[in-house]
């Protein structure tokens, strides 16, 4: 195996003494284009373009070009303007977000400032969920430090440029990662995600233009401007610039979170697992969050891990949640852990959702109980399909995504469940 | 029976302050979700009274806190144990025996899910993924202290240092 290179772009403080402190970031060419940026006032289209050319794409599952995205906001926009970031993470198999506010906090910060200045905005709500206390800790150091060097605040460096950032922390909720919900909840209400139109570009955070981008696409844009739009693109793959990172969890010997060049293939990621924890084989891997289709083995084992090649087998890059299960799982039982946590976490706004959810974890019930019968099994199928693309949000392809994947490569367990009223893997 | 009025006290209303400042004026009621949480953790669950202090506080309608607090899953409305464990039961750390986990909690303490300890020192929560799936199966002490590759050995010893620290403190 070809040593890949690793953790460069929004981890590259990791290896460092002390990663979080604004010194390492500094000495890192951290904050560079910042300084430029306050002392040359560059045109902010010139500094979208080559965030647009480098192909940056939103990591946070939804994979849409960021500069494309930033671009909506019409540079006549009304006033004030909002930038969110969105460091609710919360997709099953999702961990990497939380490394960048611990590690690289200033490399964040710095995105944010510069996205501000690109889209004319004078403040960020950078919103992390609820649990990350400790990151949120991290992340208020880091805005003070960032305060002491006189990066943000009011007029900054005596210029008329004026940009605030804000860390909140949320409550628990699964659905706040979308990002209209996001911007409910910020307003003080429960995360009901918005109808669309209009797009929070044109009526977001208190009714005025906002953009709404993952933690680790917004830490991406200083070092793309730092290296260039060639070096991102160069660094990924085709179609699909830059790093990703990698959560892999599951059935690996040593599960652990490594910021790869996008295209590395699935084996590498594998062996830098130490490869599956026991004797067992792999059965098959859901790429990119427990939303995101699950691939048999056989599929994903020659697969490089970009957005082409996991959209072109059929699935997703998604959030980088890389699960991976081998042959001891009964995958009738995962899919119902699956199913569990969207009937738990729909918002209920959506009849679609709010009764699909719940009729997909009551037929995997009765599977699981035995009191199924083989036509269960199309009910099953009926209702993951008839949801999807029915709902206000990407909800509806979440919870049926899982659903219609693992019937389309495991039917035989399923049937076999439903028939004998226990697993073909466990026997019981 | 005669009522008193709950109000915040001085440290809870420049807590919420602290957090109305990061909002444009007039738009004090984003502070909510944090104005609960400190409430919360003051008075170990949210009543209703303790909502209609914070409505009454950041001017807003009640039914709005009310439902913030049933939307969100970390704000309590029933009283809770000392230490609440909750244990992530979603994929990565249901693949990794999360189960084996909640089972050992459960048998060690003697309650079922959602429930509390007779003496108040322990309840138990299953919750949804906690964004630690590389540590899974990872668990919650209280909102927000992390345990991560978990076990039903460090379980155990967990909930007897946490029991501990109620003899000694």
């Amino acid at each position: 195996m070809v040593k890949p290179s690793i953790n460069q772009v929004c981890l590259r403080t990791l290896s460092h003494p002390n990663p979080a402190s604004i010194d390492t970031y500094m000495a890192l060419g951290g904050y560079k284009i910042w300084q430029d940026i306050l002392k040359n006032r560059p045109e902010p289209q010139s500094l979208l373009t080559q965030i647009r050319q480098s192909l940056l794409r939103g990591r946070g599952g939804a994979g849409f070009i960021a500069g494309l995205k930033m671009s909506f906001i019409d540079s006549k926009a009304p006033k004030p303007r909002y930038l969110v970031c969105n460091s609710d993470e919360g997709e099953p198999g999702t961990c990497k977000d939380t490394l960048i506010l611990q590690y690289n906090p200033h490399q964040l910060i710095e995105g944010m400032l510069i996205a501000c200045y690109v889209q004319g905005m004078d403040v960020c709500y950078h919103y992390l969920r609820g649990e990350y206390q400790k990151q949120y800790d991290a992340c208020e150091l880091a805005l003070e430090e960032a305060k002491s060097k006189g990066f943000l605040g009011k007029n900054i460096g005596k210029t008329d440029l004026s940009i605030d950032i804000h860390n909140l922390l949320g409550a628990g909720s699964y659905i706040v990662g979308e990002e209209s919900a996001m911007l409910e909840s910020i307003e003080g209400k429960p995360a009901l995600p918005r109808s669309k139109p209009p797009f929070p570009a044109v009526e977001g955070l208190y009714q005025q233009p906002t953009t709404v981008n993952n933690t680790e696409t917004i830490a991406s844009i200083p070092i793309i401007l730092e290296k260039g739009a060639d070096w991102f693109l160069d660094y990924g793959c085709q179609n699909s610039g830059g790093s990703k990172i990698f959560c892999i969890s599951g059935h690996v010997k040593k599960p652990g979170v490594f910021e790869l060049p996008l295209g590395t293939p699935f084996k590498t990621l594998l062996s830098l697992c130490g490869g599956m924890r026991a004797k067992e084989k792999l059965k098959a891997v859901i790429p990119g969050g427990s939303s995101m289709r699950v691939l048999p083995a056989k599929q994903i084992m020659n697969l490089s891990m970009d957005y082409d090649s996991l959209q072109q087998a059929g699935s997703a890059l998604g959030s980088g949640g890389v699960i991976i299960m081998d042959e001891s799982t009964c995958m009738v039982q995962a899919l119902t852990c699956i199913a569990r946590f969207y009937k738990h976490e729909s918002c209920g706004q959506c009849t679609p959702c709010r009764e699909g959810t719940g009729w997909i974890v009551r037929i995997l019930e009765r599977i699981i109980a035995g009191d199924a019968q083989l036509s269960d099994l199309e009910t099953l199928e009926r209702i993951a399909h008839s949801a999807e693309g029915r709902t206000i949000c990407a909800f509806g392809e979440a919870f049926t995504w899982p659903v219609q994947s693992f019937l389309k490569h495991f039917l035989p367990e399923f049937k076999y469940y439903a028939r004998h009223g226990r697993s073909m893997v466990t026997g019981r | 029976m005669t009522t008193v009025k709950f109000s915040l006290s001085p440290t809870l209303k420049r807590g919420i302050n602290q957090w109305v400042k990061k909002f444009p004026k007039g738009k004090q009621a984003s502070a909510v979700l944090m104005a609960l949480r400190l409430v919360q953790d003051a008075h170990g669950h949210l009543q209703d009274q303790h909502l209609d202090a914070v409505a009454e506080y950041l001017s807003m309608p009640k039914i709005q806190v009310y439902e913030v607090a049933s939307f969100y899953s970390m704000f309590r409305r029933e009283p809770a144990g000392k230490h609440v464990l909750s244990v992530c039961g979603s994929i990565s750390c249901y693949l990794r025996d999360a189960n084996g986990v909640i089972e050992t909690i459960q048998e060690k303490l003697g309650i079922g899910m959602n429930q509390t300890t007779p003496c108040g020192q322990f309840s138990l929560k299953e919750v949804e993924c906690l964004g630690a799936c590389c540590g899974a199966p990872c668990m919650l002490v209280g909102d927000h202290e992390y345990h991560t590759d978990m076990n039903p050995k460090k379980v155990c010893d967990l909930i007897d240092k946490l029991d501990k620290e109620k003899q000694h403190g």
